[in-house]
C-alpha cells in the first residue's frame, strides 16, 4: 500500500496502491503538496489499483483539488473502479471532479 | 443460527483495516451478494469506526472502542461502541449541498445512511448500530 509519483508529458501522476483511508491521507495530501509548492500544476489521480477510499480520502482529494485550483492547476482523477465510481456519485463529487475512465483520458488536452 | 462477534479496540485508526476485514471474513458465509458486504457493510463500519476513534475517543489511546456483530438468517447488526461524550447526528449537515459539497469533512455518518438499511443512534451518541438485511433468495458472498 502506497504512493507513487511519476511524470508523464508535464503532468505530475500519483498512483494509489492498495487504500486511500484514515490512516495515510496525509501521506498522499504531503506527496502532492510537496509538487504543488515544487511548481508542479497538472495532476492527475490514478486509482486503477485502489481497492478502497474512505470518507477522509474523499475529504482529502477534496482538500487537494481546492488548494491546485487556488494555484491555478487542475486535479484529475482516473480509473476508478465501479465501487469508488459509487462512492463519488452518492456523495455528488463527481460533479467537482473531472473523472476519466483510463490514465490515457485523463492526460488527453491536459 | 445467530452468532456474535465482539471486539475491542484501541482508539487506533491504523487497525481499522484489519477489524474490518476481520469482521467480513466472518460474514462471509451470509447470503447476499457479494458487493453488499465489500462495498456496503465495509465502508460503513470503516465511517462508523473511524468516527469512534477520532471524534468520540478524540484519539485518546486510554479510551476503546467495542464493536458487537450479531449474524442473523435475517440481517447483520453492528454496534460501534466508543468512550466518549456522544453527539448529536441531528447536527451533521447534508455534505451534498452546494453549500458542503466543498468542505473536506462531514461525509462519513452520511455515506453509513446511504449504504445501510438501517443506522441508529443511542440517545447518548455513543453508540451507533448498522443493520445491512440480507437477500433470502441471495447466494453466500463466498460463493
Amino acid at each position: 500500500m502506497g504512493f507513487t509519483v511519476g511524470k508523464q508529458g508535464g503532468v505530475t501522476v500519483v498512483d494509489v496502491e492498495g487504500q486511500l483511508i484514515v490512516g495515510n491521507r496525509q501521506e498522499l495530501k504531503a506527496k502532492v503538496l510537496e509538487e504543488l509548492d515544487g511548481g508542479e500544476r497538472k495532476f492527475v489521480i490514478d486509482f486503477s489499483r485502489t481497492g478502497y477510499i474512505d470518507s477522509s480520502g474523499l475529504g482529502v482529494l477534496v482538500s487537494l483539488s481546492k488548494k491546485i485550483r487556488e494555484q491555478g492547476g487542475e486535479l484529475r482523477l482516473s480509473s476508478l473502479n465501479e465501487d469508488l465510481r459509487t462512492l463519488f456519485e452518492l456523495t455528488k463529487l463527481d460533479t467537482l471532479f473531472r473523472i476519466a475512465d483510463s490514465r490515457e483520458d485523463a492526460l488527453e488536452g491536459f | 443460527m445467530d452468532s456474535e462477534l465482539v471486539l475491542e479496540l484501541p482508539s487506533d485508526v491504523r487497525g481499522i483495516e484489519a477489524a474490518v476485514d476481520h469482521v467480513l471474513r466472518r460474514c462471509s458465509e451470509c447470503r447476499t451478494h457479494a458487493r453488499r458486504l465489500r462495498l456496503n457493510l465495509r465502508v460503513s463500519l470503516t465511517e462508523a469506526l473511524s468516527n469512534a476513534m477520532l471524534y468520540g475517543n478524540a484519539s485518546d489511546p486510554a479510551k476503546r472502542v467495542r464493536v458487537e456483530v450479531r449474524l442473523s438468517a435475517v440481517a447483520i447488526t453492528a454496534r460501534v461502541i466508543d468512550e466518549g461524550g456522544g453527539f448529536d447526528p441531528r447536527t451533521v449537515p447534508d455534505p451534498t449541498t452546494p453549500q458542503n459539497i466543498c468542505r473536506a469533512g462531514g461525509r462519513g455518518l452520511f455515506l453509513m445512511r446511504e449504504l445501510m438499511d438501517e443506522v441508529h443512534y443511542n440517545d447518548r451518541g455513543n453508540c451507533v448500530t448498522l443493520v445491512l438485511r440480507l437477500d433470502q433468495f441471495g447466494e453466500a458472498a463466498s460463493a
